[in-house]
């Protein structure tokens, strides 16, 4: 049998059974791996918080059971100080928001117990030189001083940009002054210009401007998150 | 029958290499090349999704309308590569989330259209086959060599292992930057297609 491959009634008939195949399977293992898809994130996202504690390289099972023990609870606030949502229950509240999701009056928060002392953890969205990057800022119970950090991204230049992800980069933001008495913010300034100084990190030698996209975001969220943290040491 | 199917696995790792030869998936050949693994990776990525594409093209070949083949073309590589990524999301998410552009990119690589387009809608399933792994193979060595030379010249290092020692940069030896740069990607491209052409004098016109 020879099939008349040119007519326009079969072109069109063909087309849409191809679709409707294609549809099918994507819909089909779209739907059949979203489950395990999803647990991959959440774990993901825990081990992304997990790091900013310096809490690197956990075996992947253990992360929740850490996850658990460490963080006490996540809550949302927002840029004026104040709690929107209390977060008494784990994997609730802040944990639930996701990055698109960030703003103004919608800060997730988290509050952390790292052998007796309690850490916050700020999360972080911005961009960088091709997509978006994000980032996770862990503060010592003072409010002043950094304890961890941990940057991710979503596109930068592999050997460049990517440092951010790095914990060579990361771990030069433990100990920083989250921000001077006059109220400049942590910066991220030329790679070699920090000069060891409280509020500055050192940038990416050629990766200039995910550089400065990381210095925007870290500016960005911590004044955001500044009157909550000001707040800590001085109860009203 | 079996030479055709050896000559349609052999001939794109050298004498009709996609890169050197047919001059198909340059960009993607830049821009992944930074480091090692990526290259690994999306070398493997190619062949597997070419590989896969192609048998599958190969076997409904006779059905497809002639005005319409490109559009099948491309839903069925689209439909390959969603799949695979949905996959990696699900059981190597680590993986996936090193390639998740990459994974996107592979698409729009040329090889895999032309591929399709000059092979699998004339040939049998089984040479079609053979000719996916061999271009995705033959793409995947150029990248690696590429990787290779870009990611111990310019981080000094191999799949993220210290290959040059400290000491060096103590005496003032520096990373070449220029490594770093897509160009420079284009530059080595060039210079493996002149040795090649060295090589092989049969294939210079």
């Amino acid at each position: 049998m020879k099939l008349n491959t040119e007519n326009n009634l079969y072109t069109i008939l063909y087309i849409v059974v191809v679709v409707i195949v294609v549809a099918f399977l994507l819909a089909f293992s779209y739907s059949g791996l979203k489950s395990r898809s999803d647990a991959n994130e959440r774990i993901n996202k825990k081990e992304q918080i997990l790091a900013a504690l310096n809490l690197r390289n956990l075996p992947k099972d253990s992360v929740d059971a850490v996850y658990k023990q460490v963080v006490v609870s996540d809550l949302v606030i927002s840029a004026d100080g104040q709690v929107v949502k209390k977060g008494e229950k784990q994997d609730q509240d802040g944990f639930q928001i996701e990055r698109k999701a960030f703003s103004k009056d919608n800060l997730p928060l988290y509050i952390c117990q790292i052998d007796g002392d309690t850490k916050y953890v700020l999360p972080m969205v911005g961009k960088g030189l091709w997509g978006s990057i994000w980032g996770f800022i862990s503060v010592n119970a003072d409010g002043k001083t950094v304890y961890g950090a941990y940057f991710a991204h979503e596109s930068e230049t592999a050997g460049l940009g990517a440092i951010i992800n790095e914990p060579s980069f990361q771990n030069q933001f433990q100990g920083k002054l989250i921000a001077t008495a006059e109220g400049d913010t942590l910066q991220v300034v030329k790679s070699g210009a920090a000069n060891n100084e409280p509020t500055k990190c050192d940038g990416v030698t050629g990766a200039t401007l995910t550089s400065n996209g990381v210095n925007m975001m870290i500016h960005t969220y911590l004044n955001y998150y500044l009157p909550y943290l000001n707040s800590l040491n001085n109860p009203q | 029958m079996a030479t055709n199917n050896k000559e349609a696995f052999v001939t794109p790792l050298s004498q009709n290499n996609p890169i050197l030869m047919q001059v198909l998936g340059i960009c993607s050949a830049l821009a992944v090349t930074a480091k090692l693994e990526p290259a690994i990776v999306m070398g493997l990525s190619v062949t597997i999704i070419l590989a896969f594409s192609n048998a599958i093209i190969s076997i409904i070949r006779k059905s497809i309308p002639k005005r319409v083949r490109i559009i099948v073309q491309l839903v069925v590589v689209a439909t390959l590569v969603t799949i695979v990524s949905l996959l990696l999301k699900a059981f190597m998410y680590d993986v996936s989330v090193q390639l998740s552009v990459y994974i996107g990119l592979i698409i729009t690589n040329c090889i895999l259209m032309g591929r399709l387009e000059a092979f699998a809608m004339s040939n049998k399933m089984v040479p079609s086959l053979l000719d996916g792994i061999g271009n995705g193979l033959g793409y995947a060595w150029i990248l690696v060599v590429v990787g290779a030379i870009r990611e111990l010249f310019g981080s000094g290092t191999l799949l993220d292992y210290r290959i040059i020692p400290e000491s060096f940069y103590q005496f003032g030896y520096e990373n070449n930057g220029m490594m770093m740069m897509p160009a420079m990607a284009l530059i080595i491209v060039g210079c493996i297609v002149w040795v090649h052409r060295i090589i092989n004098k049969d294939i210079v016109e």
